[in-house]
């Protein structure tokens, strides 16, 4: 009696038409010890698939949150980039000294002319600085005429004196 | 999301996805490997986890189209895997001996079977999925499922009736 109902579920089975109740009922009939002779076929499919069902997978998974890693590490690119670019540019601005070769003709000839200026006013304040000494030597001449004063100053006082006395 | 909340996610179907990469790439490190990548995967796209409808047909999908990648590299290459490391659970006893020895079969006539095959009986059998679920894993309409699982069963249990008499008959 079960055995013509598990014969025929197995030909539904074996169409593809049984549901997964049905499957289950075949599952549960044959991981019994003893199954007839012409069923033993089925019996190492239904046990085979249930002893797969039980493997398991057993090995880690390396889970990183890549996303917020990875932003600092753009920024870090982006400092370096920028404190490479400060140097260079200032590398750059030092080795632009320029020569007098380097000048264009009219530059030059502003060179010149600025050169020339120059010369002149540092001439002029040499003169200058000759009169300031002629100045220097008044000053030191009036300092005798107060000593010279001083002197007076003395002699009036004695005056003074002399006519008290008088 | 956080990596709990994602474990959470992929805990369910994570030896399934497993089981279903052993059976297309034999081995069980290649199978590990693979299921490491697709978790990997989902992980690096967890945005998006929420949009999709179901996780679970999705990574399945996935897995497929992942280790049949894989194999048709490997057959570019014209390197074989050959491979059997079938874990042993058995209790004991001469009995289980020989019902491992059948059970060992089973899992070689099915390597024999074509791909499409395989992973149908894969899923149906072992996995236990519905008619409506493999069609979306597999983007295959339920008729053609049927057709197939049909004639992976019956070629299966022809070939294991074959070993089983060999030499009896």
């Amino acid at each position: 009696m079960v055995l013509n109902s598990i014969e025929k579920l197995i030909e539904k089975y074996e169409n593809g038409e049984t549901t997964l109740k049905e499957e289950q009922q075949l599952k549960d009939y044959f991981s019994q010890e003893t199954v007839p002779p012409h069923l033993e076929v089925y019996k190492s499919m239904f046990q085979y698939f249930l002893y797969t069902h039980e493997e398991q997978f057993t090995k880690d998974v390396p889970l990183k949150s890549k996303k917020t890693y990875s932003l600092y590490q753009w920024i870090s690119v982006a400092a370096v980039a920028v404190i490479m670019l400060g140097i260079f540019t200032q590398i750059d601005f030092k080795s632009q000294s320029r020569t007098l070769a380097d000048l264009t003709p009219q530059e030059r000839v502003e060179y010149e002319e600025a050169k020339e200026v120059f010369t002149l006013v540092s001439s002029k304040l040499n003169q200058g600085s000759e009169n300031l000494m002629a100045l220097n030597m008044v000053s030191a001449n009036f300092d005798k005429g107060a000593d010279n004063i001083a002197y007076l100053g003395e002699f009036s006082k004695k005056t003074n004196k002399f006519l008290k006395t008088n | 999301m956080t990596q709990a909340e994602f474990l959470n996610i992929v805990m369910p179907f994570k030896d399934k996805v497993f089981r279903l990469a052993k059976r297309l790439l034999v081995s069980k490190e290649e199978a590990e490997d693979a299921t490491q990548e697709i978790l990997l995967k989902l992980w690096n796209n967890k945005q998006k986890i929420s949009e999709y409808k179901n996780v679970e047909a999705f990574s399945m999908t996935m897995t497929k189209n992942f280790c049949l990648d894989k194999l048709k590299s490997k057959h570019a290459q014209n390197l074989k895997i050959v491979h059997s490391n079938y874990q042993d659970k058995n209790v004991s006893l001469q009995k289980q001996v020989e019902l491992n020895d059948s059970v060992d079969w089973v899992s070689k006539i099915m390597e024999e079977l074509p791909e499409q095959q395989k992973i149908i009986l894969q899923l149906r059998d072992i996995e236990q999925y519905d008619f409506e679920e493999i069609g979306k894993m597999l983007d295959m309409n339920q008729t053609a499922i049927r057709v197939a699982l049909s004639r992976a069963r019956k070629t299966l249990r022809e070939k294991l009736t074959k070993t089983h008499s060999y030499g009896v008959k």
